[in-house]
């Protein structure tokens, strides 16, 4: 089994100690790991060794605009930070394996180990209040 | 191939007559390949000794292998006998920082007011690499590196020649990274460095009484080192890097408690002395 990117390790401890939603996932985008926090927000525990990949996570919860239209990986922030090695932020509405929807705030940054080593990148995410 | 430990001591050098049997001095290990090619892991106090029979028997380029900068790894640098001859060709490996070379690194140390002669002007030819992570040629053997758990960028080593292999993973603290009973292999740091070695030289600076005050501090305790080295499934294991606080018969008891922990025997588990060697 290939060792995950020691950065990965210590963010997931990081995220493992956090009571903010934690959704981080490797340089290919596969979701590696979410914490409890996350839990709550997306309807559904963590799953040790089963790994997502972002075609399947970027859809499963639905995620909307404003607007109601559907937000492709490539817009969501953690699609961003992704493939453009960029930190983004944005509001977006999800549909929980619970079958609760929730308005979000997402937080994306890549994780960079040296200046050219992209190792996965973070999604810090809340869910508003009021909605 | 051979290694022998020249220096097992961790944080300061720790002569005197109660760390007699396993010595006070900090960490280096060599590692002779087949064909003679040398290998030096870190470049503590103990690399005085080994400098002198280097200088005396020079057989070629010498490769150091830095975990990392701490003093305790770097300071028998400068007292290393074959930099200061023209003929030594030294090759230093070691972890880079996310912004600093490993050269520029180095060279923090080695330059006045901590020391009294710059890097550059040593007579011997030292050339400086950033440590790759993953694998590359030394002579006839096989080393590869890979980050590891420790304060600071630090990076653990694994020599592999004719199908054998050893592991250095000193100043390792796994634990604070995941749980070593139950977490997935993947997620634990240094594990397929470690993974089905012959020999296994790994950090075990603290009892497990003492671990709870040093959390975050970079090492490790008795149980997680017995911990690690069963799910790294190694065949042999060398406790290393022992705190400069520590006895010989604290040390002695460490190992025992290694031994119960782990269920093996003295064969398999042994505390790293200065002197011991053994053919991998």
């Amino acid at each position: 089994m290939t060792q995950r990117s020691l950065l990965l390790i210590m963010a997931r401890d990081f995220a493992s100690r956090l009571a903010t939603a934690v959704f981080l996932v490797d340089p290919d985008g596969t979701l590696v790991y979410f914490n409890e926090a996350a839990e709550r927000v997306l309807g559904q525990p963590f799953v040790e060794g089963r790994s997502v990949p972002a075609r399947e996570w970027s859809t499963a919860f639905s995620p909307e605009d404003e607007h109601g239209e559907p937000v492709p990986l490539a817009a969501l922030p953690l699609g961003v930070a992704l493939t453009e090695r960029t930190a983004s932020h944005g509001a977006i509405r999800i549909v929980g394996a619970d079958g609760v929807s929730r308005s979000i705030e997402v937080t994306a940054f890549p994780l960079f180990a040296h200046a050219e080593e992209c190792v996965g990148a973070v999604a810090i995410f809340w869910e508003n209040a009021g909605h | 191939m051979r290694v022998r430990v020249w220096g097992a001591r961790g944080s300061i050098a720790s002569p005197g007559p109660d760390t007699v049997r396993y010595g006070g001095n900090t960490s280096c290990v060599e590692v002779e390949g087949a064909d003679g090619t040398i290998v030096i892991l870190d470049a503590g106090t103990g690399i005085r000794p080994l400098g002198v029979r280097l200088r005396d028997e020079p057989r070629g380029p010498i490769h150091l292998m830095l975990t990392h900068l701490h003093v305790d790894h770097l300071e028998g640098l400068g007292i290393f006998a074959p930099i200061w001859s023209a003929d030594t060709e030294l090759h230093v490996w070691g972890p880079s920082s996310p912004v600093s070379s490993l050269e520029q690194r180095v060279s923090r140390y080695f330059s006045p007011p901590l020391f009294p002669v710059h890097l550059a002007d040593v007579p011997a030819t030292v050339t400086l690499h950033d440590a790759p992570e993953g694998s590359w040629e030394v002579g006839g053997l096989t080393v590869t590196s890979a980050p590891i758990l420790h304060v600071g960028p630090t990076v653990g080593y694994r020599i592999e020649e004719g199908g054998r292999a050893m592991a250095y993973v000193t100043d390792h603290e796994p634990a604070i990274g995941a749980d070593l009973e139950t977490a997935a292999e993947e997620w634990i740091s240094g594990h397929e460095l470690a993974f089905g070695v012959d020999l296994l030289i790994h950090d075990s600076q603290y009892t497990d009484e003492e671990y709870p005050d040093h959390i975050g501090w970079g090492h490790s305790s008795v149980s997680h080192v017995a911990t690690f080295a069963e799910r790294a499934k190694v065949e042999r294991l060398w406790l290393f890097h022992h705190d400069p606080m520590h006895t010989d018969a604290d040390v002695d008891r460490m190992v025992r408690q290694v031994r119960d922990r782990w269920e093996v025997g003295e064969e398999r588990c042994v505390g790293a002395a200065e002197g011991l060697e053994i053919e991998v």
